[in-house]
């Protein structure tokens, strides 16, 4: 009985094998993502069913399905789909760089919008629009441009003789408020139109997205997302401090690089279609991880909860406010920043900064 | 977490340079002859073709330079350890060894293959490493924590075979951890964590296993027991380890082959009882002592001399700075308490 016990350690999760192939499935965080995603789903469903002209959740089912009206088909398809594909790609891309990012520095702060990235793509936003006077498709590529010269001139100073959390993050918050103090100065040199303008790209909001918007970010979400899966073992393994890593067999060096890129461009994106929606990717792969209670980097959890919190506070903007008035990345700032003093709190309690 | 040690990354130039020289002589005290005991497996370097060799290593941090034209060969079987004075290279050295840093020149073979051209996985099912500092992520488990240990065996399809779980069993068993699976590794003492990380290197099961000072901040109980968990790897499972320790008196006492380097140096090698005397402590780390028979295996034991012993002004000895390996073998009741530490039986070992 005891010898029996013995032979198998109790390891997390259920083994699955079957001739040449075998895993461990983490029941928990399985469910955990399944739960999520079914969320999501809903309050996607919900989402597009509120508005000026609400529709009922069936409606919004049965027209999805091609057995609308037309009016509601054109609601629906053309004006409300997108804005809520926006949402949900834009929270997943958003919760699945800021779980890299944080893995791979090694600590809770190290998210992309506190190290300056979404500052960064915010700066190349508003360099477009206050001095080129650009159009949508402009901004959006400043954007992409901003955040990935941020991403190599972070990691570029915090590199030495590979990258360190620490390091990141404090090279981060320093290149985040002096891109502040840029985006400021360019606001104040724009005329009033243009500041407008970009006041509202900086706040954050998925008002107005249509499929140009959709799919850009897909295809991004769908080239990356294998290859972020690829890597998330040896993720895993670069958890336990590079030498640690090294000595599993682990291309330290390479990983980091890879998996760092891939979190930049899914923030660029992400911010190029809706903005530097705030917090989002700092919360979401903790609040995944307090649920699945799964040590390692939670990738995909993480990324199914940025789209359920996205899409929530969407909605709740919505009720709350009234249709379009309050911006999607007011709410998640307010929640984020709570979350965040909580965060420094409990950690300072903990010892750990 | 531990502090990662930077400390055999500061060169101390205050030391006399000379030191140099003594790479010449150190053939000489290797191959002096010995009334201590004998070990079978030590292979010296001659013995032909081994599975660790450095050969020329140039090694430098940034562009300092910690060692130049520096060849170790690594017994196969052997359990070696290097020592030295902070800042000897000793470290550095155990990083080539393992691949994380890069000789300037020179190169670390592994089975007669440049280590740094081989896949990085084979090596892994190869060559072992305990680092100095490693992060146990929040919130693992035992179990899956010495599961990891298994990564360089596994692949995309083949994540965890019965192989893998029945050999994270026996390693937890083997390092006395078999019944600690469950726990979270933050709940655990700092001995007991030791153990764990020990296991998830012994679950890699690799023929070598490098240790970089593995007894670094346990209490001496814990040191004791991890030194006495290697050498049961070493002796039962006929492992080759290389171990990096700070005391001398535990590099004696557990290695069958010793490495004393100092300044980039190898300054002498071969078996404890043949290598430890008073005039190496004092030339490699420039202490004066005396050198006895440690009452519970026989290996050489170094007992610091007194401080008016080594203090400038005092004339007492200044005239015979390295005792004789066959000096004063009585011990005061102080000293023995000092610098003896363990105070418990262990099994002579051949």
């Amino acid at each position: 009985m005891n010898a029996s016990k013995r032979m198998t350690p109790r390891t997390r999760g259920v083994t699955l094998r079957t001739r040449g192939f075998s895993m461990r499935l983490d029941l928990r965080g399985a469910i955990v993502g399944l739960l999520l995603v079914v969320l999501s789903l809903v309050m996607a469903v919900v989402l597009i069913g509120t508005g000026d002209f609400p529709i009922a959740p069936a409606d919004v089912l049965n027209t999805l399905a091609g057995n609308g009206n037309p009016a509601q088909d054109f609601i629906i398809n053309e004006l409300r789909m997108p804005r809520v594909l926006v949402g949900l790609l834009v929270g997943a891309a958003l919760g699945l760089s800021g779980a890299l990012f944080q893995s791979i520095s090694r600590n809770p702060l190290g998210s992309p919008d506190v190290v300056g990235f979404g500052q960064g793509s915010a700066a190349g936003a508003l360099a477009v629009i206050v001095l080129f006077q650009g159009g949508p498709g402009a901004v959006a590529a400043g954007a992409v441009v901003g955040g990935l010269v941020t991403g190599a001139g972070v990691y570029g100073l915090a590199w030495r003789k590979g990258v360190h959390g620490y390091r990141l993050v404090l090279v981060g918050i320093g290149a985040s408020s002096m891109l502040s103090a840029v985006n400021g100065y360019l606001l104040t040199k724009a005329d009033l139109q243009d500041a407008t303008r970009a006041v509202v790209w900086l706040t954050g909001s998925l008002n107005g997205r249509d499929w140009s918007q959709v799919w850009p970010l897909a295809t991004v979400c769908a080239v990356l997302l294998p290859v972020v899966l690829a890597y998330a073992r040896d993720l895993r393994m670069l958890e336990m401090g590079d030498d640690s890593a090294y000595a599993l067999g682990v291309r330290v060096e390479r990983t980091r690089l890879v998996l760092m890129l891939a979190a930049v461009v899914l923030t660029a994106s992400a911010t190029a279609a809706a903005g530097p929606v705030a917090f989002v990717a700092l919360t979401a792969p903790q609040l995944a991880r307090r649920l699945t209670r799964s040590s390692g980097p939670n990738l995909l959890p993480s990324a199914w909860m940025g789209a359920g919190l996205l899409i929530t506070a969407d909605w709740s903007a919505q009720r709350l406010f009234g249709a379009d008035q309050l911006p999607v990345g007011v709410l998640t700032g307010m929640l984020g920043g709570g979350y965040l003093l909580w965060l420094l709190v409990t950690e300072r309690k903990a010892g750990r900064i | 977490m531990r502090k990662h040690n930077g400390a055999d990354g500061d060169a101390d130039h205050t030391m006399d340079q000379d030191i140099r020289q003594d790479q010449d002589t150190r053939q000489t005290v290797a191959s002096s002859t010995s009334t201590g005991t004998t070990r079978p497996r030590t292979a010296d370097a001659t013995d032909g073709p081994q599975r660790l060799v450095a050969e020329g290593l140039t090694l430098s941090y940034d562009r300092r330079t910690v060692a130049e034209n520096l060849s170790v060969t690594i017994p196969d079987h052997s359990f070696t350890v290097i020592v030295g004075p902070n800042a000897c290279g000793k470290s550095t050295l155990l990083r080539a060894l393992s691949r994380m840093l890069k000789p300037a020149a020179g190169s670390v073979l592994l089975d007669g293959t440049a280590i740094g051209s081989l896949p990085a996985k084979k090596v892994a099912r190869t060559l072992g490493l305990l680092p100095q500092s490693s992060i146990a992520p929040d919130g693992i488990t035992v179990a899956d924590l010495v599961a990891r240990g298994r990564y360089p065996h596994q692949g995309l399809l083949r994540q965890w075979s019965e192989k893998d779980e029945r050999i994270v069993q026996e390693s937890m068993d083997a390092t006395g951890v078999g019944e600690l699976g469950d726990r979270y590794v933050d709940e655990l003492s700092g001995g007991q964590r030791q153990r764990v990380w020990i296991a998830m290197a012994i679950a890699q099961q690799t023929p070598l296993l490098l240790l970089d000072e593995p007894t670094t901040y346990l209490d001496i109980q814990h040191q004791i027991d991890v030194l006495d968990l290697c050498a049961e790897l070493h002796e039962e499972q006929g492992r080759t380890l290389v171990a990096v320790l700070h005391d001398l008196n535990h590099a004696a006492r557990y290695a069958t082959h010793l490495i004393a380097m100092r300044d980039g140096v190898v300054v002498a090698e071969g078996a404890p009882g043949e290598v430890v005397t008073a005039e190496l402590v004092e030339r490699v780390f420039g202490l004066r002592c005396q050198v006895i028979d440690d009452p519970e295996t026989g290996t050489p034991l170094v007992i610091p001399a007194a401080r008016r012993a080594r203090t400038p002004g005092a004339p007492a000895t200044a005239g015979s700075p390295a005792r004789k390996d066959d000096g004063p073998r009585e011990l005061s009741a102080a000293t023995a308490a000092s610098a003896a530490g363990p105070d418990r039986a262990d099994p002579p070992r051949a």
